[in-house]
């Protein structure tokens, strides 16, 4: 009997395949005194070859499916499991102490953690204590006789299974082979949901218990367009939604004729769709998927990436790469938004009750001007390959822009003074993503070149509802009239200034919002680069006139999310 | 026993992969090689060890080796200091 498990859909597709748990098996032992010190220090380098044997194979096949530099970690990995300190330190324990293998790894493990940890000041070394647990759980799981998941290892098509996932698990999977992901935790703007974006297979995040029902070699579908899982399906199950894979190849394949075209609308108006990237690799998608512009560079990945503050050098190659990729269309970059729920090992922040309305973004780089500014200089660089546009994130009041404008300003004439070559044409604007800024956006039109929406944010603290909360998950409302007179207050007052207004959050790309965004005369859509063909089919066929009436409703008369969302679905048939 | 002393000049200290490169050409010789900083001395077959000690930009370090190919091991040891620009 299959069973069916609900999450929320993260990037669209349909996916059958076996499940593969990304999840830590069970490490937990009992520290127990031992007799046959010997035999037990044999037990320990039974265990460490074993490890060993195991690391080699994973270090070959890493280097093969995932290049070089995924595969070092395993390099520094074996060398730990070689170090004469360390495996020294744990078999004199077992001798000294007569204690079980398990206590005595556990306890040299913990010492050294614990040491390069407190080495606050050295995030090299606070990555090393990372490597050394990974290692001790990878020795223990031999002890204990359980099987550790090596993702790296997969050599036939899955569908990821895990609790959550970060970047160092993403980096370790072989493309080729997963099919989809799915996990307990997360939204839409969650890591494994951005990467399965990017990636262009379906995911499913949020579903909050697919690790506790899925088992290992399960067959599962992935409906990553519905949010639906079917465990254990049966056979009709396994043929409808192949069914439904085709129906959504097809329907893709017809989007894909719109690649070269403009985005007009069926009464002859022309929008702009661009894509969000994170880092140069997304190009590849923005170009397949025929974005007009780049809407939101995420630049916070060039920091997330990275062991220490990116070089002002490696940010310039970074930026110009994207640049000259795009030619003349318009790249949005948005300066280092940090904070949040997004952190960086090298620079510690103070522990905060209230992160996302703490110390982030553009208040970071404010009062880290050196940060900024080296960001700033990379960017006036590159600024020559191609068309930038550069916003900052989180500004709440006039006096921050201004500041951070000085800044640019400051950057760019230090640059021309020692003779560097810098674009002239650099438009400046903010994300408006607080209701602060949103209200007071007339003012704040005046000194802007444009605005740029963040949706996610907005949301979130005009509902005053933290967005990875799933208890208050029903308050993100993006058609909420409430949400939706702040948008139109901030279209309107870019315009009648003469300046343009986009919207980089998700609802951007979302079939209801973008008729009502039309009918607000939003310019901008950015999107993920895998919505731009499917926004563009459905702008197509909608007239601006009928989407004006339309929004207008949704504003005056309509008095929730739902009654809007009806409304719409009604009126655009879908 | 053989035993050389270093003024090191990275930069950064030995750490990161120059620590690992002289982890490495340390691990290929039979002798004891040991690395002195601050009064205290670590193994350097050791990358745990070596790492532990912290040694910065300007640090005067020595290194010795005990065995049968003690000479060899210091020359190789210095060879890798010197290319990795840890000390001149």
């Amino acid at each position: 009997m299959s069973e069916q498990l609900k999450g929320i859909a993260a990037s669209d597709g349909i996916a059958i395949a076996k499940a593969y748990r990304l999840v830590e098996p069970d490490l937990s032992f009992n520290k127990q005194a031992v007799d046959d010190t010997e035999n037990e220090t044999k037990r320990l380098e039974t265990a460490i070859s074993k490890s060993n044997d195991e690391l080699q194979i994973i270090r070959d096949k890493a280097k093969e499916a995932l290049g070089e530099e995924e595969a070092q970690v395993f390099d520094a990995h074996m060398m730990i499991l070689a170090d004469p300190e360390f495996t020294g330190a744990v078999k004199q324990k077992i001798v000294d102490e007569k204690v079980n293998a398990e206590a005595a790894l556990d306890e040299v493990s913990s010492q050294f953690v614990s040491m390069f940890e407190a080495m606050t000041d050295n995030k090299y070394m606070q990555e090393r204590a990372a490597d050394v647990r990974d290692v001790t759980k990878r020795i223990m799981s031999h002890l204990l006789g359980v099987e550790l998941p090596n993702p790296a290892l997969i050599d036939k098509e899955v569908i990821i299974v895990a609790k959550d996932l970060t970047p160092s698990d993403t980096a370790q999977l072989n493309k080729n082979f997963v099919k989809a992901f799915v996990t307990d935790l997360g939204g839409r703007t969650a890591h494994s949901a951005i990467m399965a974006r990017s990636l262009e297979i379906p995911a499913i995040v949020g579903s909050e218990n697919i690790t506790t029902e899925a088992t290992e070699d399960e067959m599962i579908i992935v409906d990553g367009i519905n949010g639906d899982i079917i465990l254990d399906p049966t056979d009709a199950e396994i043929a409808e939604y192949q069914e439904k894979a085709k129906a959504f190849a097809a329907q893709k394949a017809e989007w894909n004729k719109l690649k070269n075209e403009a985005t007009v609308t069926a009464d002859g108006k022309h929008y702009t769709i661009a894509a969000n990237i994170g880092t140069p690799k997304d190009l590849t998608g923005v170009l397949d998927n025929g974005a007009e512009a780049i809407g939101l560079y995420r630049t916070e990945f060039l920091y997330m990436d990275s062991a220490e503050l990116p070089s002002e050098d490696d940010q310039f190659q970074a930026y110009k790469t994207v640049l000259e990729s795009m030619g003349d269309k318009p790249v949005v970059v948005r300066t280092m938004d940090i904070g949040g729920d997004k952190h960086l090992p090298y620079l510690p922040l103070p522990e905060e009750m209230n992160p996302f309305l703490g110390y982030r973004a553009i208040r970071i780089s404010l009062d880290r001007q050196e940060i900024f500014r080296t960001q700033l200089r990379a960017l006036l660089r590159a600024s020559v390959h191609g068309k930038l546009q550069i916003m900052f994130p989180m500004i709440a009041t006039l006096p921050e822009f201004r500041q951070a404008k000085a800044i640019f300003e400051e950057e760019k004439a230090k640059l021309v003074a020692e003779g560097t070559p810098v674009s002239d044409d650099i438009q400046t604007g903010i994300m408006i993503e607080i209701p602060a800024a949103a209200v007071l956006a007339d003012q704040f039109a005046k000194e802007v070149d444009f605005f740029s929406i963040g949706t996610n944010d907005l949301i979130q603290y005009t509902m005053a509802a933290d967005r990875g909360n799933e208890h208050v998950s029903y308050l993100y409302q993006p058609y909420n009239p409430s949400i939706l007179r702040l948008v139109k207050n901030v279209i309107d007052a870019a315009h009648k200034e003469g300046k343009w207004t986009g919207m980089c959050g998700e609802a951007a790309g979302d079939s209801i919002m973008a008729p009502l965004l039309l009918g607000m005369g939003l310019d901008e859509y950015s999107m993920s680069a895998t919505s731009v063909l499917r926004v563009r089919s459905l702008m197509k066929r909608l007239s601006t006139a009928d989407m004006k009436v339309l929004a207008d409703k949704a504003m005056t008369e309509m008095t929730t999310n739902d009654e809007v969302a009806e409304m719409v679905k009604k009126a655009t048939n879908q | 026993m053989e035993k050389r002393d270093f003024h090191v000049i990275a930069e950064t200290g030995i750490h990161a992969r120059p620590a690992t490169l002289l982890v490495q050409t340390a691990s290929k010789f039979s002798s004891d090689i040991n690395l002195e900083y601050k009064g205290k001395s670590v193994n350097l077959k050791s990358i745990m060890g070596v790492m532990s000690l912290g040694v910065g930009q300007g640090a005067d370090v020595t290194i010795s080796a005990d065995g049968a190919d003690e000479k060899d091991a210091i020359d190789a040891v210095a060879e890798t200091m010197k290319k990795e620009g840890l000390s001149e």
